[in-house]
C-alpha cells in the first residue's frame, strides 16, 4: 500500500537531512506505530505519503503509484483516499459536528442526499452518537479527536495517516481514541500513526517503525515503544 | 461543484473584508470610469471627424475695405483678380469643388450654423464676413499644396483652412482622451495591488477552510474558485459604479462640449452601451486575473 523506496528527504533551509535512505513497505490493513524523538522525521515521512513534500532522492509509492509520476493537478485525487488526524484535531470552530464531518464532502462536490446518509453513520461509528448538533468549543478534546477522525474517514480512505493523535488527549481517553482507529483498521483501512505515547504503542502490539536523526533504527512486528525513553 | 456552497464561501469572504471590498469597488469604479470616458472620447472625436470631414472646406477670403492685411491696402479685390484666382482654383488637380460667396450668402450661412448661439450671431453684422471662395478638396489631408500658392496672389485677404481649426479641437480632446486613460492605467495598478491585499486577507481568514480542504483532496479550482470569484463580483460591483458615473460623464461632460462646439453629432446611446459592457468585462476580468496571481502566492495548493 505504502513503499519507502530508498527515501532521502533533505529541506532547502537544513543541512541535515530529515529522512536518510528509508527503505519501508507498509501492506494493505496494516497498523504501523511510528515512532522516535521529536525531530526524528516522523511528521516529514506522513508528508512525503500526502505528497505534501518531495522527496529529495527515491521514491514514494502509495497505491501502487510512485508520487514523483502523479502530476500536481492530479494530487487531490490522492488525497481523496488518505485521511488526515492531527494532534490539534483542525476543526472549523463555527461548523458543528454534523458540518464539520459534512464539509470534507462538500468540498469534493458529493451531493447533499449522500452527504445526509453517510455522515450520521460516520458520527456513530467513532461514538458520538447524539451529539452531532454540538459545537466545538462544546466538547472535550477526546471528542474533538472523534469528529477530526470521522472527518478523515467520511470518504472511505485506503490508508489513515495520524500525526500524534492523543498528544492532546488524556491517557484514559486516549484509549477510547485508539479503539477507534482499531475499528477503522478492522474494516480494512491502512493505519500509520505517528507517536511519542509508550503506554498505548505498549498496550497495542502492533507493528512498531522507530525514526532516528531520520533513519529507521528498529522494525518490528508486535513491538513496543523501547527501552530508550 | 456545489454552487451553493462556493456562494457561501464567497458571501463570507467578502463580509469578512468588508473594508477592503469597499476599497475595491470604490478604486475599481473610478479606474473603469476613466477609462470608459477615455474610449467615449475617442469614439466623439472619430464621429465628429467623420462629420466634419465630409464638410471641411478651404475659405479663400478676399481683400475688403475692412481688411487688416495690409497687401489689401483697404481696397476691394478687383473683379480681374477674382477671376485670376477662380482660373488657378480651378486648374489644381487637388480641388473638387470651388464655389463663390457673396457677403449676403456668407452671412446667411453663418446664421445658420449658429443658430443655436444668437449671441453670437447678434454680434456680427451682414458686412463683417468678405466674399470668398469656399473650396471643397478631395482630400482634406492635402491642403498644403493649395493653401500656399493662394496666400501671395494679389486680391487675397486670408486663407484659412477649417481643418487648422478643427485640429486644435481635436488636439484638446485627445489630450483629455489620454489624461483620462493614463489616470485609469495608475488606477488600474492600484486596483490590482488592492485585489492582491484583499485576497491574501482573505486566504489568511480562510486559512484553516483552505488547509481542511487541501487535505481532504478538494480540486484546486474548488479551492480557488470562491477567492476568484470574490474578486470578480468586486470587480462586476466596480463596474456597475462606474456605469453609472460614464452615463454622467456622457451627459456631464461630452453632450455639453459637443454643444459648445456646435456639433450635430452626439455619442449614441449604443455606442456609450458598448462602452459600458467592455469597461465592466475589464473590471471583472482585471479583479478575476488578480485574485488568481496574488492565490498562487498566498494559497498552497
Amino acid at each position: 500500500m505504502i513503499h519507502f523506496d530508498n527515501v532521502t528527504k533533505v529541506y532547502k533551509t537544513q543541512n541535515r537531512p530529515a529522512l536518510q535512505h528509508v527503505n519501508v513497505g507498509i501492506e494493505k490493513g496494516e497498523f504501523l506505530f511510528l515512532v522516535g524523538p521529536s525531530g526524528s522525521g516522523k511528521s516529514t515521512f506522513l508528508r512525503l505519503i500526502l505528497k505534501e513534500e518531495r522527496p529529495s532522492q527515491g521514491h514514494v509509492h502509495v497505491a501502487g503509484k510512485d508520487l514523483s509520476r502523479i502530476s500536481n493537478w492530479k494530487v487531490p485525487h490522492l488525497r481523496r483516499r488518505i485521511g488526515c488526524v492531527f494532534q490539534d484535531f483542525r476543526l472549523l470552530p463555527n461548523k458543528n459536528v454534523f458540518e464539520n464531518v459534512a464539509f470534507a464532502l462538500e468540498v469534493i462536490g458529493k451531493p447533499r442526499r449522500f452527504i445526509n446518509k453517510v455522515v450520521p453513520e460516520v458520527v456513530d461509528l467513532v461514538g458520538l452518537e447524539g451529539k452531532a448538533h454540538r459545537m466545538p468549543n462544546e466538547l472535550s478534546g477526546g471528542e474533538q479527536q472523534r469528529v477530526a477522525i470521522a472527518r478523515a474517514f467520511v470518504n472511505r480512505p485506503m490508508i489513515l495517516l495520524a500525526d500524534e493523535p492523543t498528544g492532546n488527549i488524556d491517557p484514559a481517553t486516549s484509549i477510547g481514541i485508539m479503539k477507534v482507529l482499531d475499528r477503522i483498521n478492522r474494516t480494512g483501512t491502512t493505519v500509520v500513526m505517528a507517536t511519542h505515547d509508550a503506554a498505548i504503542v505498549d498496550a497495542f502490539r502492533k507493528r512498531v517503525v522507530e525514526l532516528e536523526d531520520g533513519r529507521v533504527v528498529r522494525d518490528q512486528s508486535r513491538g513496543v515503544y523501547g527501552q530508550a525513553y | 461543484m456545489r454552487a451553493q456552497f462556493v456562494l457561501q464561501e464567497i458571501w463570507i469572504g467578502l463580509r469578512r473584508n468588508l473594508t477592503m471590498t469597499i476599497s475595491l469597488v470604490i478604486t475599481v469604479a473610478i479606474a473603469m470610469a476613466l477609462f470608459g470616458t477615455g474610449l467615449l472620447i475617442r469614439n466623439q472625436v472619430s464621429v465628429s471627424k467623420d462629420y466634419w470631414y465630409d464638410k471641411i472646406e478651404v475659405s479663400v477670403f478676399l481683400c475688403a475695405k475692412t481688411s487688416s492685411n495690409p497687401a489689401c491696402r483697404k481696397q476691394d479685390a478687383t473683379q480681374q483678380q477674382k477671376d485670376d484666382i477662380k482660373a488657378t482654383l480651378e486648374k489644381m488637380p487637388q480641388v473638387a469643388k470651388v464655389e463663390y460667396e457673396t457677403r449676403e450668402q456668407a452671412y446667411a450661412r453663418f446664421k445658420d450654423r449658429f443658430e443655436s448661439n444668437p449671441s453670437f450671431v447678434n454680434s456680427t453684422r451682414p458686412g463683417d464676413i468678405p466674399d470668398s471662395f469656399r473650396i471643397r478638396l478631395k482630400d482634406p489631408q492635402q491642403y498644403k499644396g493649395v493653401v500656399e500658392p493662394l496666400i501671395s496672389k494679389a486680391g487675397v485677404d486670408q486663407v484659412i483652412n477649417e481643418q487648422e481649426i478643427l485640429k486644435k479641437f481635436f488636439k484638446i480632446l485627445n489630450g483629455l482622451q489620454w489624461a483620462a486613460l493614463l489616470i485609469a492605467l495608475f488606477q488600474v495598478v492600484a486596483a490590482v495591488l488592492l485585489v492582491g491585499n484583499t485576497v491574501r486577507l482573505s486566504a489568511f481568514n480562510r486559512r484553516r477552510e483552505t488547509g481542511i480542504m487541501r487535505l481532504v483532496g478538494a480540486s484546486n479550482t474548488y479551492i480557488q474558485m470562491p477567492f476568484i470569484l470574490e474578486g470578480a463580483i468586486a470587480g462586476l460591483i466596480g463596474g456597475l459604479f462606474a456605469a453609472i458615473l460614464l452615463v454622467f460623464s456622457k451627459t456631464l461632460l461630452l453632450d455639453r462640449l459637443a454643444g459648445q462646439m456646435q456639433f450635430t453629432t452626439q455619442l449614441s446611446w449604443g455606442a456609450v452601451l458598448a462602452v459600458i459592457v467592455l469597461s465592466i468585462c475589464f473590471g471583472v476580468l482585471l479583479c478575476a486575473v488578480a485574485s488568481f496571481l496574488t492565490l498562487r502566492r498566498y494559497l498552497k495548493i
